[in-house]
Order: structure tokens, then sequence, then C-alpha cells
């Protein structure tokens, strides 16, 4: 089934969290399959059988027996598993209370239209306060207060970069209208809603580049609200964080002094 | 009922505004047809762009089609019926206001569609077919006209509630089609209107908001009037288990009515109240657009607006379903010439699903942040209402085992919607289950999925009652020929529109794209798919030309028929002359002795007639 589906246009899962989700779609498509070609063979063979030239005079009862009812009965627990079995714990897994913030890597997204604003920490580790008042489009898109924690934070605009095998939590958010950040090879997909902040917690198990999606009708650019998501090897992610740390040096006290 | 039966009407009181339920039906079911056309011609200019983005429409083509549609039906239409080479003018004035659209500027400037424009006419085409085509059509239309003479009333309960309702539906059209003409153009944040972005949108958005308002009020107009009707106004000894499907599937729907549309009312009033009188009742505190902070009070949420938009959304789907299967369910016992196979298990069925619907809504919402007991409660419930639509349309495809099948056009529709709502049903599953739902959302798998649904199923059951009961309104019948060209093309086409869609969703391309996925690099492999979708498109609308013929045609010089050519068993066909008396329906009030649906009943009679209407008397009841 998995392979009929990536026929028919399902991209390679490249997180530890899509293989539950795709496992999900896999069992749901046989369901749909089944009660599909199912029902179809019965439509075109009774249309056949009983078609009036065939069959001028009709039966009052009908079919007699209750396969029907089996049939249902067994719609009702292939759903109920499908419930109890994948739903549920996979939901769990995936929006589960504490994010394993130890040993994760923890980034803000804030989108708005129609970038995606990516937030790392720096190397202090703790992300700077934002506050509205200072935001300034050109330098500040995020309004950061660069004058404590926030004096190391490392802001790109469209550009993700995240390490390969390690847990990733992404706080995010947005400060206008509703977006959804989707990471399609990442079986990722979350609405960015303004006023909440909504943690998104992915593995990704493969190196290289993709792209981060807006899923939600964001205005009249939602078209190209296009991010780049890039997965690397822990030590190629920790040089590009000094790149850019190195470049905030650089140009960094001109604009926030 | 009223009381002006015995003088003659002045025409205005006859035709226009009207308090006979038959008339109001027919305007109802005209006017929801026109606009299934105009919803229609948006989505045939969008899918230029989607196939071919940036490209100029070729404008004149696009606008030459319904012109010239219009003008034919003017010549059809005979200087003895001025009302059909009236209605010509609907399409002349879609291809006027297709010229417009082009005419613009800020519109589609060298006739290439701006991302703006775009967005208006993808928020008007959900608005207009959900709100303004399928359900006046479905409810008003077939609901109005159908469903008193079913269940043996001269009338609706409210004879002038019922006008108004109608009046105030052609008010919210009205409002929502001179939106396209006010600066910044029409509603353009999709049919669903989430704040914050509708709440900062162009002031197309208020009329939108001032539109609605009156389509919910001649819902809810409506709503009551059925649900009196058919409490108060049943034929004697017509009890609930003798009623058509039909009948319970409008008693059922404006329930759903009733109790949905208040909190959506509500809502648009607070949303209205957020664009004109500065409140923030979806408007969270530090909202900053394009880089100007919003200067509102804040504090609301945007969540807010989408848990009062989809209690009634969700409850609509059921309204946009419920009489279809209710017409579907008609036409399969007239033409297997049997009895529904378990009609009381689809009675509950519809009644359970009428009221699980409710209880589904936050499906729509998984993505919005959701904890896990809050997901399993609405994944729980979405499984369970699958069950029930499960029920009802394997009873209606058993039905069809041991039938005598009559392969009819109205038949044919209504087959046609068994296999093609069974997909639109199927594929719900997977997003009705949060973790599946992670990849399909807002993709174009939703679009295909509720289309399925709602174009190749709902509209084909209202093309079947509209083939099924245009004897009874006319006396005649529609062309055959005709009729089948009409199923085939569409049966086609509608696939060839909606299939693909299955594709691209799976490959996790997003809804209201301008260009159709034309940026995105793992939209690439499946673009094609976008020329086929929009070249069967446009062919469905081809489609349609036999039908329109047929229709005009018809009502000009079909064929005469009798009273009851379909040889059906329910009162309005059996108890009322075709088509029936102006005021009153019928001469006499029918009684009722017999089930709904009693076709092939094993008796030693004089085997002249396969039926039973539900007005003859049990012979062995007459006998004592």
């Amino acid at each position: 089934m998995i392979t009929l589906l990536r026929y028919f246009g399902l991209p390679p899962n490249y997180s530890v969290q899509g293989a539950e989700i795709d496992q999900m779609i896999v069992w749901v498509h046989w369901l749909m399959l089944i009660l599909f070609v199912g029902w179809g063979t019965f439509f075109i063979y009774t249309l056949f059988r009983y078609r009036r030239s065939k069959n001028p005079k009709a039966d009052y009862i009908g079919v007699k027996r209750h396969y029907t009812k089996y049939a249902e009965i067994g719609v009702v627990c292939f759903e109920a598993l499908l419930l109890i079995g994948f739903a549920f714990p996979a939901w769990a897994n995936r929006v589960r209370e504490v994010p394993p913030e130890e040993g994760a890597v923890v980034v803000r997204v804030v989108a708005e239209q129609f970038v995606w604003n990516i937030h790392y920490p720096g190397a202090d580790g703790m992300f700077g306060e934002a506050d509205i008042n200072r935001i300034d489009p050109q330098t500040n898109p995020l309004g950061l207060d660069r004058s404590n924690a926030g004096v190391d934070d490392i802001v790109t605009i469209n550009q993700l970069h995240l390490p390969v095998n390690r847990p990733i939590v992404i706080h995010l958010t947005s400060k206008d209208v509703i977006h959804s950040f989707s990471l399609p090879v990442m079986r990722v997909k979350q609405d960015a809603i303004p006023g909440m902040s909504i943690p998104v917690l992915f593995e990704a198990t493969e190196t290289g580049e993709w792209e981060i999606a807006c899923a939600q009708l964001c205005g009249l650019g939602h078209y190209r609200m296009r991010g780049f998501l890039t997965i690397e090897t822990g030590l190629a992610f920790e040089d590009w964080l000094a790149e850019q740390a190195a470049e905030l040096e650089e140009e960094g006290g001109e604009w926030w002094e | 009922m009223s009381d002006d039966t015995g003088h003659e009407e002045s025409f205005w009181r006859k035709y226009i505004f009207s308090i006979d339920h038959k008339i109001i039906g027919i305007q109802y079911g005209i006017t929801g047809l026109a606009f299934l056309l105009i919803g229609f011609s948006l989505i045939a200019l969008m899918r230029w762009q989607l196939a071919y983005p940036e490209e100029p429409l070729p404008w004149i083509v696009f606008a030459a089609i319904p012109a010239l549609i219009g003008i034919a039906v003017i010549l059809m239409g005979g200087k003895k019926r001025p009302y059909l080479s009236m209605s010509g003018l609907i399409f002349i004035g879609l291809g006027a206001l297709i010229w417009y659209f082009v005419s613009g500027e800020e519109r589609m400037p060298g006739a290439i569609m701006l991302p703006e424009f775009y967005n208006q006419l993808g928020a008007m085409h959900g608005t207009i077919m959900v709100f303004l085509g399928v359900v006046p059509l479905a409810v008003g239309g077939f609901g109005n006209y159908v469903l008193p003479l079913q269940i043996g009333a001269p009338d609706m309960a409210f004879p002038r509630i019922n006008m108004a309702s109608y009046w105030s539906y052609v008010s919210g059209g009205v409002i929502m089609l001179v939106s396209f003409f006010v600066p910044g153009g029409a509603a353009n944040s999709g049919w669903t209107s989430y704040p914050p972005l509708a709440d900062i949108a162009t002031t197309g958005q208020t009329l939108w908001l001032f539109g609605m308002v009156f389509l919910i009020t001649s819902s809810l107009l409506g709503a009551v009037n059925f649900i009196t009707t058919v409490i108060q106004l049943r034929a004697k000894g017509l009890t609930w288990m003798r009623l058509p499907f039909f009948v319970w599937s409008q008693f059922i729907s404006a329930f759903l009515l009733l109790l949905a549309f208040p909190p959506l009312e509500v809502a648009g009033i607070f949303q209205l109240m957020d664009r004109l009188a500065g409140t923030s009742f979806f408007l969270p505190s530090g909202l900053v657009v394009s880089g100007q902070i919003i200067a509102v009070s804040g504090g609301g949420s945007p969540l807010l607006w989408q848990h009062l938009f989809w209690f009634l959304a969700h409850p609509e789907v059921y309204v946009l379903v419920l009489p279809a299967m209710g017409i579907v369910a008609e036409v399969i016992a007239n033409n297997t010439r049997k009895p529904l196979w378990g009609y009381r298990s689809m009675v509950y069925s519809a009644i359970f699903l009428g009221i699980m619907s409710f209880i589904v809504w936050a499906h729509h919402m998984f993505l919005t942040g959701m904890g896990t007991t809050i997901a399993a409660f609405f994944q729980t419930t979405t499984m369970i209402i699958s069950i029930p639509s499960v029920v009802i349309l394997t009873a209606l495809f058993i039905s069809l085992w041991g039938g005598s099948i009559r392969f009819n056009t109205p038949m044919l529709f209504a087959l046609g919607f068994l296999p093609m709502f069974g997909i639109g049903g199927l594929t719900g599953l997977p997003l009705g289950l949060a973790p599946s739902d992670v990849h399909l959302h807002d993709t174009y798998y939703v679009i295909g999925h509720f289309h399925y649904v709602v174009a190749p199923g709902t509209i084909f059951a209202l093309f079947a009652g509209i083939y099924y009961w245009f004897p009874k309104i006319t006396g005649k019948r529609m062309n055959e020929k005709l009729g089948k060209i009409h199923f085939y093309g569409s049966f086609i086409f509608m696939n060839g529109v909606f299939m693909p869609m299955f594709i691209q969703g799976l490959a996790g391309v997003s809804r209201r794209l301008w260009d159709g996925g034309a940026e995105f690099l793992h939209a690439q492999p499946f673009l094609y798919l976008n020329e086929v979708m929009s070249v069967s498109a446009w062919l469905l609308g081809l489609a349609q030309i036999p039908f329109i013929i047929n229709l005009v045609r018809s009502i000009r010089s079909g064929e005469k028929v009798s009273s009851n050519p379909w040889g059906a068993t329910t009162l309005e066909w059996a108890a009322a002359p075709s088509p029936p008396i102006a005021h009153g329906n019928f001469k006499t009030l029918p009684e009722v002795h017999q089930a709904a649906y009693e076709y092939s009943v094993p008796v030693e009679g004089d085997g002249t007639s396969d039926f039973i209407p539900q007005n003859q008397p049990d012979k062995e009841h007459v006998d004592k």
C-alpha cells in the first residue's frame, strides 16, 4: 500500500514521528480500498443482474440475510482499532505535554505575511525578550531586545537549519494572521496562530534541503510564502550557527545601539 | 394556508411575491440553479490561472459562451412564455460579469489574474456554491415544492414566512454579488473567513457578513416552517414510519439549520463589530501587520471564530447531504420497483447522523494546537458519525438487489450519486483521524474529499431530482436522450476534475495557492494535473449545455405525460394532478393507508399494476 501511495504522490518520510503518520495513512487507505472495492463489485454486478430486461418482476423483499450487519460490524471494529491502536497513541506522541527540551534543539518560528522568521537562542541558549513596540520591519522584525539574553540571538528570514537525528522543538507563533507551518517530507504541519505559541516536536532522519510551505490562506502572497529547510549533520549545523554568530558580531553594533 | 383561492390574483402576487409553496419552490430552484452557474463560472476562471499561471485569459471565449447560450435560450423561449426568454438574460448577465472582471486593472490587468482577485473568486466560489446554490436548491427548492405534496398538505404551515424566507435569501444573494463592485472587491479570506485575516480584509468582507446575516435569517425562517409543516400538516394516516425518506431527510435538515445557524449569526455579528466598531472578539493583543501595530484593544481569540463557524459548517455538510440522500432514496425505490431495503434503519441512522453532526465540528481544527483529550474526543465522534453514513449508503446499495432496474435519466444520476458519495465519504476517514490529517490537512486532498461529497455527490442527486420531479411541475417529461448525454458527460468530467486532487493532496500541495503550487519544488511533479483538472472543469461546464437546452425545450414543448408517469406510490404523484392545482394542491385532501414504497407487493391481484399508492385503502380493510 505504501508503494501505491508513493506512486500516487505521497513523498518519502524523513522524520521519526512521520513513520506513525504514514502507518496511519496506509491503514486507513486499506480500509477505504476494501470498502470501495466491496461496494463497487456488488454495485456493478447488481446493476447488470437486475436490469429490467433481464428481471422484469422485482422481488418485494430483496436481500434476506444479514451479511450487511456483519460488514457494518466489521467497519466498526476496524475503525475502533484505528482509533485506539493508532490514532490516540500517535497523537499523544505528537503533542505530549512536556517537550524534551534537554538535548533538544529549540527554535522559535514567527510567521508573518509572507515570510517565516526563524529565531535561534544563540550561544547562551536563552531567547531574548520580544516586544512589538521595538519592531522595525527592516532591522528588527521580531522586536527583539538585544540588551540581555537577546544579545547573541540569531534571526534569519526563511532559512531554517536543523541538525539530523536530534529532537527538535519549534515554538510556533504568528505576528499577524493565521498561517500554517508545513514540512511535507517531515510529516509536520501546524497552524501558526497570533496570540498563541504552539510547540512542534520532530526528529529528522536524513540530511537534505526541502521547503517550508504555508498551508493556511494568509492573504494575497500565500502562494509565495516559502521557506527553506536544511537538515544537516550536527557538525555542519554548529558551523552554520557559528557563521551566523560571526556575521551578527560584525554588523550587529550598527543597529541596536 | 391562504384564504385567497377564490379570486384572480395579480401577476405580482401570483409569480413574484407568491405565498404558494409551489411557486416559492420554483423560485428557489431557478435562483439556486442560477447561482450554481455563477459559482461554477468563477471556478472556471480560476482554473485558467491554475493551469496556465500568469498567462492572459482568453476572456472572449469565457464571456462569449454564456452570452451565446443566453441568446439561444431567448430564441428558444418563444413568445408564449416570456419568463423562459427572460431566463436567457441570466447567461448574458454572466457574460457581462466576466467582461467586467477582465476589464478592471485592479483585478485582471492584461487579462492576467492578480492574486488579490484570485482570492476573491475563491472565497465567493465557496460561499455561492454552498449558501446560495446547493442549499437553496436542495432545501428551498425541492423541500418547498415536494415536501407539502408528499405529506398531503395544502401548503406549508406558514406561507408568508415562506415568502419572507425566499426574499431574505434573494437579498443575501444580491449583497454577495454587489460586493464584487465595491472598492477592493469581494470578500477574499476564503469562504471560512478566518480572522484575523478576515478582520483586516477589504470592504467586501463587511458585505459578505451582511449577506450571510440575510442568508442565515432565510434558513432559520425556512427551518421553522419545515418543522411545523411536517409535525402539523401530515395527511390522515401518514404515520412517522410511513413518511417517504425524502420527508425525513428534510425534517432532520431543518433541525440542523435551526440549531446550528444561530451561533454563526452571532459570530457574523461579532466579526462585523470587530470590523466596524473596533471590538476585538477575534483579535488577540499585539498584532503587527506589515510592520504596523494594529490599534485594537486585543484580548480576543481567533479560534473562537473557528469554533462558532464549524459548529454551523459541519452540520451544514449534512444539510447538503441529507436531502440528496432523500432524493436518491425516492428515485431508487421508484426505479427498482421495490421498497427501500432497511427503511427503518435508514431513518434511525439519519436521526442519529443529525444529532452526532453537532459534536464533530472540531475535526476541522486538529492543527490549531489541540491536546490529546480533545483530539481523542473529536476523532471518536468523527468515527462514530461515519457509521450511520455507511448504514444509509449500504441500505441504498442493497435496495438495488432483487429490483427490476429502469435506467432512466433520474435513475442514472441517482446511481451515479452512490459511488461518488462513497468516494467522498471514504476519503473523509484519513482527514477525520488526527495523525493522518497532519499530512493531508489544508491540501488538495481536502478539496477532493468535500467536492466528491458535494459536487458529483449532492449535485448529481439534485439533477436526479430535477429530472424526476420535472413532470410533476410541468406535466411534461424531459428528453431522455439529452438527459443521458448530460449524465455521461458530467460523470466523466466530474471525476476528471476531482480525482487528480487526491494525488496533489498526497504530495502535500497546499490549497488556495494562486499559481497552483508552481512556486514550490515539491509540487513540480504534479503540476501537469492542474491542466488535466482545468480542461475537465471546462468540459464539465460544456456538458451542462444539453441540460440547459433540455430544460428550456421541455418546458416549451416537452412530451406530455399522465399525472403519475413513473408509476410512483408517494402522495405527490398518486394523489395530486401534475401540475397540482394552484392553491391547495389536492382536489380532496388524501388519506394514507400504506407504507411509502409498496412496489411489487406479492398479492394475488389482477397484475395490471406493480405498486400500491399510499392513499389506496387496503382491500381487507374495506371489506370489513
